[in-house]
């Protein structure tokens, strides 16, 4: 079974998906319908019309309203009904939830939990992604599987080697050491591994300009449950970060995903690859682009298979951890740790 | 070789992977290590702050690499 944690943002949607059509998404069980008003704002509401559950998804906006496609019955952008066929009097119950959002980094957030909880100020960054000093390529994947065999997934690169070998693996990754670190009072995970000296592989070669061999570090950024961040550099050998953070004279690949449970069961895989270098450059974003989404897509292929198989077998079976899980254990802990403390508030 | 450290907080453990070996090596935000080839046992002990955390190591010297 899946543990959802609720009371957190998660990415509903790119903000381009979101417009003058009703957009029906699911999220940790929730069938929500999005769209944006006549002033470009965007509403979530419950995708149930309250009369007799049909999907407002499949209904039509009159200016900022939604006029459900069965019966009529005609809702605000907070959820309130404002017209109801037949009669002149609006019963009192006639509303539907509408949930908190907030467009961040070209993404739509929804709050899931107790919307007076929701605080703008606790989504995670992923500022790139709409930085016009960076050229971004985007998807969207369904994934068929609970949203903890992708954090599994992503906490360690280690299976780039295997999944992926050919297209994200490189020979010094054995030989570089990883130190995984927990900041435990802001429920961040950090997993780096830096390569002081490696081969430069021909595209970076190629879209950088470096010639040699480089330092390259590629660096996990996990705020559970929803945003992770692998941050990749790449700078000649030996060249650093300035001690103020600022890193002029490295180039940046940030790759992000935003991992939203659908269901207990399935997952909205959204991935974009940022980065700071061949600006513009269709070849490049092409490049990044596929690349990308055969990773995302193989890993998809496995995880599917996977959820079949925990499915069908029986509660109790007992998994070995080794070194390369070190990350994804962290990333477990923190994970059950926000679930609990959600069911502890609720009792007192 | 120096050891990684890119968070900044003040609760922050950590287990670095010590090279050519099966050895991991938990640093705990008190400054105490603990070496184990099992993550699950290491996590347990990190956790488990202050029980097993007398014997302090002097705290890392947090020189840090550009992440806030």
């Amino acid at each position: 079974m899946s543990t959802f944690v609720r009371d957190q943002w998660y990415v509903a949607a790119y903000g381009r998906e979101v417009g003058r059509e009703l957009l029906a998404r699911t999220i940790l069980g929730e069938p929500i319908v999005f769209y944006r008003t006549v002033a470009g704002e965007v509403v979530a509401l419950a995708d149930r019309c309250v009369h007799r559950r049909y999907p407002l998804s499949e209904s039509r906006l009159d200016g900022d309203n939604v006029v459900c496609g069965y019966h009529g019955f005609t809702y605000d952008t907070g959820g309130g009904c404002v017209f109801v066929p037949g009669q002149a009097r609006i019963p009192r119950t006639a509303r539907v939830p509408a949930y908190p959002v907030a467009e961040r980094d070209s993404f739509v957030w929804v709050w899931i939990g107790d919307r007076d909880k929701a605080d703008e100020s606790l989504i995670p960054r992923a500022p790139w992604l709409d930085d016009p000093g960076y050229t971004t390529v985007s998807g969207l994947e369904p994934l068929k599987a609970r949203y903890e065999l992708l954090v599994d997934n992503l906490m360690d690169l280690s299976h780039e080697t295997y999944l992926h070998g050919g297209y994200i693996g490189t020979p010094e990754v054995a030989n570089t050491p990883i130190t995984t670190e927990v900041d435990e009072d802001r429920g961040i995970i950090y997993v780096s591994r830096h390569m002081d000296d490696a081969a430069c592989p021909p595209f970076y070669a190629k879209s950088t300009g470096i010639d040699g061999r480089i330092t390259r570090w590629q660096d996990i950024e996990y705020h559970p449950p929803c945003l992770y961040l692998l941050h990749s550099r790449i700078a000649p050998v030996g060249v650093l970060p300035n001690a103020d953070g600022t890193d002029p004279d490295a180039f940046h690949i940030e790759v992000v995903y935003a991992i939203t449970p659908e269901t207990e069961h399935s997952t909205h895989d959204f991935w974009a690859v940022a980065r700071d270098f061949a600006l513009g450059d269709q070849e490049v974003s092409d490049f990044l682009a596929e690349n990308n989404r055969t990773v995302v897509l193989q890993d998809v292929v496995a995880l599917d298979i996977l959820e079949q198989v925990i499915q069908a077998e029986p509660d109790g079976y007992q998994e070995l951890s080794v070194n390369i899980d070190t990350g994804g254990l962290a990333a477990r802990r923190i994970l059950k740790r926000m679930a609990g403390e959600r069911r502890k508030a609720a009792v007192k | 070789m120096s050891r990684v450290a890119m968070l900044r907080g003040d609760n922050v453990n950590r287990i670095h992977w010590k090279l050519g070996t099966d050895v991991l090596v938990g640093v705990c935000h008190c400054g105490a290590e603990h070496e184990s080839e099992d993550p699950v046992e290491l996590w347990d002990w990190l956790l488990a702050h202050p029980d097993g955390h007398g014997v302090s190591a002097p705290a890392e010297d947090r020189k840090l690499a550009g992440v806030s």
